[in-house]
């Protein structure tokens, strides 16, 4: 489970075509309880990302920190700050340890200090706190994330624009949730990562 | 849509390009960003940078207010859409001189992720960076882009106060020490006649009826909290005043600084026929401001209406940190 330059590189290129893949899906996701843009802005964001890796990255640290900034100075709107804080916190926390588990609690640390959210509020969190202990014992599944993915669907939003509309956001998969779940099918579909 | 424009995906870049090539002596563009830094950098030299940004669409603010005795820096952001971080920190990185760096963050959500991310990057850069979120809106608690108040014209004072402290050498403490001294005496409220459009969407926010006004409207065409048929001025200033009474129990005993300001299509006729009915409406509370403000100083876009911010100058120093000269666009 320790994250190198190689296996980093092919988990965010797995991660970039599953977005660009479901792209019109997320933004449909978003459609009824957001600003119907997180597919389109996720997509301009990860095809940036890697572009930025074509050229190899000095250092695990080094590349989370490339994806990092690619993510916040292109993805815009709130999961631009949120993903690019998930990396950034990976980045920092890279210069004692490269085990994916510690790097992922960091990150997960990261997003729900940015945005204020917690387990239950029906955001991208809500799959972090399943999956990554699921990663740090080794036990990650394609059904555990469909699973996490799903549970959001009859939450009521608690943060985020999807929150004004209450009772209303019940029966919408939150699409932070979706995207996240793609990051997470992309780890197990990368060979020597987990 | 009619509007003077070229390409709606360009509008911001060519507003600000136009700005600094109109006034290049108070301001500058910073490369890379949709930025801009005080001409006058030595004026600047070894104090606290005073950076101040968000969406576009609110001209003069926030660009307008950037120069000696105001802000340092202003970041420019997509049309009523937070800047990015790599953006802000642009701006944060430009003004640092070894001080710190001060942050005016309205509140919302958008602003207030970015605006923690970019202080996170400046952080690691060993930049010291503290901030303040303005939320002088009372007429609503959530909206649509908050949790909580919104952040209105009322930041003018807050950019005005603070940019005079760290002009004249505030450390970054006092300054972020005064800031939240500041914060609970600026109170706005406001009412719309009709939104704004955004040039990018090509429709308005919201659609009022030829008669019809909103109480309460946000400045990116959020909802108020009351429509009903337009009424007088003097009328919409009784309701105005007292939302901002129940606020700030108005008291002859207090000074106030007040500003009225126009939402960007509000001819400035009807903003004195309205300033004229605040005067004799605050002479019931035996109240004559301090300080007066009228103008377009924080619009949305072409939205017309009117904000009322009134500033209890619960210190001496705050009337004379108004009054100080500034060298900007806008104040």
């Amino acid at each position: 489970m320790t994250l190198t330059v190689d296996t980093l590189t092919e988990w965010i290129n797995n991660f970039t075509t599953k977005i660009a893949t479901n792209q019109q899906l997320l933004s449909d996701l978003d459609t009824p309880i957001g600003d119907g843009d997180h597919g389109f802005n996720m997509n301009r964001g990860m095809q940036a990302v890697s572009q930025k890796l074509t050229a190899k990255p000095a250092s695990v640290t080094a590349a989370l920190k490339t994806i990092a900034m690619t993510l916040i100075s292109t993805v815009g709107g709130a999961s631009g700050p949120l993903y690019g804080t998930a990396f950034l916190e990976m980045a920092k926390k890279s210069s004692s340890t490269n085990d994916l588990g510690e790097l992922l609690d960091a990150a997960l640390a990261g997003i729900e200090k940015r945005g204020g959210a917690q387990p239950g509020d029906k955001t991208m969190v809500d799959v972090w706190t399943v999956l990554v202990p699921a990663v740090k014992a080794g036990k990650l599944t394609k059904e555990k994330i469909t699973a996490a993915v799903s549970a959001t669907k009859e939450m009521v939003a608690k943060k985020g624009r999807a929150s004004y509309l209450g009772e209303r956001s019940k029966g919408h998969i939150d699409p932070g949730s979706q995207s996240s779940g793609y990051l997470f099918e992309a780890m197990i579909e990368t060979k020597g990562l987990l | 849509m009619k509007k003077i424009i070229n390409d709606p995906a360009n509008v911001v870049p060519e507003m600000v390009a136009g700005m600094v090539r109109s006034y290049p002596q108070f301001i500058n563009k910073i490369s890379d960003a949709e930025a801009v830094v005080r001409a006058d950098q030595k004026s600047m030299t070894g104090k606290v940078g005073l950076v101040s940004g968000g969406g576009s669409g609110h001209e003069p603010t926030h660009a307008g207010f950037v120069g000696k005795g105001m802000l340092s820096a202003a970041v420019c952001g997509q049309v009523f859409t937070s800047p990015t971080p790599d953006q802000i920190y642009a701006a944060i990185k430009s003004v640092d001189q070894g001080q710190g760096v001060f942050l005016i963050i309205k509140n919302y959500s958008g602003d207030i992720m970015n605006f923690d991310m970019a202080k996170d990057l400046a952080e690691m850069d060993n930049i010291k960076v503290r901030s303040i979120v303005v939320d002088d809106d009372i007429a609503v608690e959530n909206s649509t882009f908050t949790q909580g108040r919104r952040g209105v014209a009322g930041t003018i004072f807050m950019h005005k106060i603070l940019g005079v402290a760290a002009q004249q050498g505030a450390s970054l403490d006092e300054i972020a020490a005064l800031a939240e001294k500041v914060l609970p005496n600026i109170k706005t409220i406001a009412v719309a006649l009709s939104a704004a459009t955004n040039p990018e969407t090509g429709k308005p926010g919201f659609v009022l009826k030829d008669d019809e006004i909103e109480f309460g409207v946000g400045i990116h065409s959020e909802p108020g909290y009351r429509r009903e048929k337009i009424r007088p001025a003097k009328d919409l200033v009784e309701e105005l005043v007292n939302k901002l009474d129940s606020e700030l129990h108005l008291n002859s005993s207090k000074k106030y600084a007040v500003l009225v300001n126009g939402m960007g299509a509000t001819p400035l006729m009807e903003q004195y026929i309205f300033s004229n009915d605040l005067l004799n409406k605050l002479n019931q509370f035996k109240i004559k401001p301090a300080f007066m403000k009228i103008g377009n100083y924080m619009t949305s876009l072409d939205m017309a209406g009117i904000s009322l911010t009134m500033f209890e100058l619960a210190d001496e120093s705050w009337l004379d940190a108004l009054k100080y000269p500034v060298e900007t666009i806008a104040w």
